[in-house]
């Protein structure tokens, strides 16, 4: 039996069968009117710097259910004991990444064996210990991984993300 | 570092954006897409009166939302001079795709030439003429007419058979029913030129001249007919990767069951059930793997015979047919001859069979009950039988062909939903011609007669030999000699002085030279050796119509403007016949000149009533006024009528059991097996321990022309990857990622070691037609008897040169096989 984990994005809406669901809810919050649409426009979105976790929640391999940069946008953090592309902590292990197929937004299924991601809608595989690269698939992008920092207590801190995310035309509303 | 594109957001398509029809112009399933363009300095909202979309892009949008378009979907271009932003996306109403993009056509924006963004800069924009040791920017008047007055010197020396022509005759990108028209009307209307190749061979032939001679043109289904068949049978073909969006939105449904209800609708007094699937292949492709997700492993049966024995299968799948009566007798008499004698001179056992391909015997029968054994309710069973390149690319084209149409024939599956013997197809289509009958049969060898020294003026059109064809190595050590000889006299005349320099090409021609002319869009390997480079526009950047593999056609509409100078290759070709005959009336050959008149077309729709409206089959009720209204649908070829402004076109083919014969009737065709058919192959079989198995990735398109100047695909194949079993990479001491060369009596190549579990002891697999490596380079010379290569019996030896390079080290080399739980 192999050992595979739905990673979870706290809403299960998504496939039974070949249909396929909303990735999020139509009712989702709208975004408050923000502090940045006060400011100056910058060139580059201004991500929040958010604490997804702290070290010590992390096992080997066992992702991490989390969202970033907001509740809408779900993701992992996974530890892999060896150093990896965009891995930080002691061991710069630690890496994290969307959960969403950036062909057609389903939600990835990760598979302990080999330590990859793959799409239960078009067959695409990523890999998380190489930056996300897409091993083979239907995505014209790599998987979306966070821009991490560790601080010295072990919290983990996602503070940007590399690519478009699916589903919105900007990665923050 | 894996690339990243580092966009955190995109131009919102406003909503008054101009939309435009697409058809993908890479390969053969032609999904429908649109582009939408709009004035630099606008942009769209996140409300829903400032976007296209008429939704509030504040929220997260749901999978397989239509309001989303990736970062590589996106460019700014030039229209009409001035730049706009171009997002081409797939559309959810077009009925080929359903809005899935595939991870080709999903890059057609990015991968169009953008000065603002520097994306396709390769791209040529003007005329180059070889001057002073180089390839030098001048005008078109001054290219076409060293061009016209070389190749006309040719000719008066040598007759039309000293000018080579290499020419592309598909559809999508730059090819399209108005440039195959252009260059036809050119070599085979004004002249008659006999020493000419298509673009992915070395002669001018049909790849499927079985199923023709049989009576059965190769494209004789719809893609529905994989969602309505009780099984699915594929010979040699990879189609999750090369026609991804026909599987994924066609055969992948079926094998879930999620086309039930279609079934029982349309064909309501029979019983039903999900597909089953039958895979003729060496190789565990990853269309077995997803099948297999999808299906189940038992509704799944791969076939992994020896490389080249599809014959020896596909005549005992017919006599097994035959002898439990499974065969479509009233099918036969009515509709079709030979069979009796076919089924005698093609008798071959189960047994035999297994022994042959190496494969067990109760699989081959479990594989002919899957495809012909009637229903429990004595209907017969809907078998639709697919094939592509390692069947035409493979051992005995021709009789594997016709074994593989007799199965179809003889189950009855021709002409019926749920049918169809097809090739899948590799680019669209989009031929209409002048006869080519003049060219005879087996048609000129031209890649041997280049080497051999024949011809004095070669244009190719959208060709690169260098990448695609067999005996690479060699055809480019003659073809350098002979090239360079003609640049070597250019450069020692003055290049302005016109009458010295033509009769310094001709004399180097004399001496064994070839003087090239290369019409391409971006430059190529074989370009390297020209002389003339000639810059053409693609789809979008003109006009241009082309059919799918269900005979689905439409037109893509321009929405970009060619860079620089490039333009239509039809209008080249009128240019250059334009030229050709001004060069003629000055030296007083009118009655010749005469012969290159006709050639006033001003712009593609010009060339497309030219060609399509007035020679094709139902082409008459065909214009660019009634595709546009088409849209993304597009009708079936052949059209029959106008209903009310829109085009009446044709779902199947033979559905009245007529077939393209004289006499109507489908011809059975003897075929038997006589082992490894092209000279040299079993030779190379003896003498070498690995099989260099070939084909194509789905992340690249073609030549990678395209590719090669993208990262997303460089990134990921900076070199050809060739799998490996493990344990033969152990026993030759190479690791993932390792560049190792291929070589054997025909030449070498390169490649990057990707080790793959699946694949067998001694069969390796190589990315086919890569710039970085040439598997052709490998590929010996020998063909069937009508000049269709054999790339796939290929066998070479392999050692490692080198470890992973800096381009390599970050790549991951995990399985490309999604997990079958």
């Amino acid at each position: 039996m192999r050992c595979r984990k739905l990673v979870d994005i706290g809403r299960r809406q998504f496939l039974t069968g070949g249909a396929v669901a909303a990735a999020a809810s139509a009712t989702a919050l709208l975004p408050t009117t923000t502090q940045a649409q006060q400011m100056p426009i910058r060139a580059r979105l201004d991500y929040p710097s958010e604490m997804l976790a702290n070290i010590a929640e992390l096992t080997e391999n066992v992702p991490l259910d989390v969202a970033y940069p907001d509740d809408f946008a779900p993701g992992v953090l996974v530890k892999f004991g060896r150093a990896v592309e965009g891995g930080v902590g002691p061991d710069a292990d630690i890496v994290g990444f969307s959960t969403i197929c950036p062909h057609k937004g389903f939600p990835l299924i990760y598979d302990e064996d080999d330590r990859t991601f793959s799409c239960p809608g078009h067959y695409s595989r990523f890999d998380p210990e190489a930056g996300g690269m897409q091993i083979w698939g239907q995505a014209t992008q790599n998987l979306p991984q966070y821009i991490l920092r560790v601080e010295s207590n072990g919290d983990i801190f996602a503070e940007g993300v590399d690519e478009l995310l699916y589903g919105r035309l900007s990665n923050m509303f | 570092m894996a690339f990243k594109r580092h966009v955190d957001r995109l131009p919102i398509i406003p909503a008054g954006a101009k939309r435009h029809n697409v058809t993908c112009q890479f390969c053969i399933v032609g999904c429908g897409y649109n582009a939408y363009t709009w004035p630099i300095n606008e942009q769209g909202g996140t409300s829903r009166d400032e976007n296209i979309f008429q939704l509030d892009l504040t929220e997260q949008q749901p999978a397989d939302t239509d309001a989303w378009y990736a970062p590589s979907m996106y460019n700014v271009v030039k229209q009409n001079g001035h730049d706009v932003h171009m997002v081409i996306k797939p559309d959810y109403e077009c009925v080929v795709n359903s809005g899935l993009a595939s991870a080709r056509g999903g890059r057609m924006a990015e991968m169009s030439y953008s000065e603002a963004r520097s994306t396709q800069q390769q791209r040529l924009t003007d005329p180059m003429v070889w001057r002073q040791g180089m390839k030098v920017p001048t005008s078109w008047e001054d290219a076409l007419d060293l061009v016209a007055k070389v190749t006309v010197a040719v000719i008066k020396e040598q007759g039309e058979d000293g000018l080579f022509v290499s020419a592309f005759d598909h559809g999508g990108a730059g090819g399209g029913y108005e440039n195959t028209w252009g260059t036809g009307k050119l070599y085979f209307e004004a002249m008659k030129i006999k020493n000419i190749r298509i673009h992915n061979r070395p002669a001018y032939n049909s790849e499927v001249h079985a199923s023709r001679d049989m009576g059965v043109g190769e494209l004789n289904n719809c893609y529905e007919d994989a969602e309505l068949a009780d099984t699915l049978m594929v010979v040699g073909a990879n189609p999750h990767e090369t026609q991804t969006n026909y599987f994924l939105n066609h055969w992948i449904p079926n094998l879930k069951g999620q086309s039930m209800a279609k079934k029982q609708e349309l064909l309501s007094d029979e019983e039903h059930a999900p597909a089953r699937i039958v895979i003729v292949d060496p190789r565990r492709s990853l269309t077995v793997n997803a099948c297999e997700v999808a299906a189940s492993k038992k509704n799944v049966l791969h076939l992994a015979i020896q490389s080249g024995s599809d014959l020896a299968l596909l005549n005992a799948m017919l006599t097994y047919a035959a002898e439990q009566g499974w065969i479509d007798e009233d099918f036969i008499a009515a509709h079709t001859e030979g069979f009796a004698a076919a089924r005698l001179a093609n008798s071959m056992s189960v047994e035999q069979a297994a022994e042959i391909c190496g494969v067990a015997a109760s699989d081959i029968i479990k594989a002919t009950s899957w495809i012909a054994e009637p229903k429990s309710d004595g209907h017969r069973r809907r078998t639709m039988f697919a094939y592509e390149k390692g069947l035409i690319w493979g051992n005995d084209n021709y009789r594997s062909n016709a074994a593989y149409v007799n199965l179809a024939l003889a189950t009855g599956n021709i002409g019926r939903e749920g049918g169809g013997c097809v090739r899948l197809g590799g680019h669209q289509e989009g031929y209409v011609r002048p006869s080519d009958d003049f060219i005879g049969r087996p048609a000129p060898y031209v890649d041997k007669l280049l080497i051999e020294g024949r011809g004095g003026v070669h244009h190719i059109w959208g060709c690169d030999h260098y990448k695609t064809t067999l005996n690479a190595s060699e055809f480019k050590r003659h073809y350098n000699e002979r090239t360079n000889k003609v640049k070597a006299v250019m450069d020692s005349v003055p290049s302005g002085d016109r009458d010295a320099q033509v009769e310094a090409i001709l004399g180097a021609i004399r001496d064994g030279g070839l003087f090239v002319v290369d019409m391409d869009i971006v430059p190529t390997k074989i370009g390297e050796a020209a002389h003339v480079l000639l810059p053409a526009a693609t789809s979008g950047e003109m006009n241009l119509t082309s059919m799918n593999g269900e005979r689905r056609m439409r037109l893509t509409e321009r929405y970009m403007d060619p860079p620089g100078q490039a333009m239509p290759d039809c209008l080249i070709a009128a240019r250059i016949a334009n030229a050709m005959e001004a060069t003629l009336r000055e030296q007083g050959d009118e009655a010749y000149a005469d012969q290159f008149q006709g050639f006033d077309w001003q712009n593609e729709e010009g060339a497309f009533m030219d060609g399509y409206h007035q020679n094709a089959a139902g082409g008459e009720f065909v214009d660019y006024e009634a595709l546009r209204a088409m849209g993304n649908n597009g009708f079936q070829e052949p059209a029959t009528g106008l209903e009310e402004g829109r085009i009446v076109g044709s779902k199947r083919l033979y559905t009245d059991g007529v077939f393209s014969r004289e006499g109507g009737k489908a011809l059975f065709m003897e075929a038997q097996w006589r082992g490894l058919q092209a000279p040299g192959k079993q030779e190379q079989k003896d003498n070498y321990p690995f099989l260099i198995n070939n084909g194509r990735a789905n992340l690249v398109w073609q030549s990678a022309y395209l590719d090669q100047d993208n990262e997303f695909v460089t990134d990921r194949w900076p070199y050809p990857f060739i799998e490996m079993n493990l344990q033969d990479m152990d026993e030759l001491d190479v690791a993932e990622g390792d560049l190792v060369e291929v070589w054997n009596d025909a030449g070498s190549t390169q490649a990057m070691v990707y080790p793959t579990p699946s694949a067998k002891r001694g069969e390796t697999f190589m990315l086919f037609a890569f710039p970085t490596g040439v598997q052709g380079n490998v590929v010996n010379e020998g063909t069937n008897e009508l000049i269709i290569p054999n790339y796939k019996q290929t066998w070479g030896n392999i050692r490692k040169f080198s470890a992973k390079p800096r381009s390599v080290n970050h790549l991951s080399f995990k399985s490309k096989e999604y997990p079958v739980l």
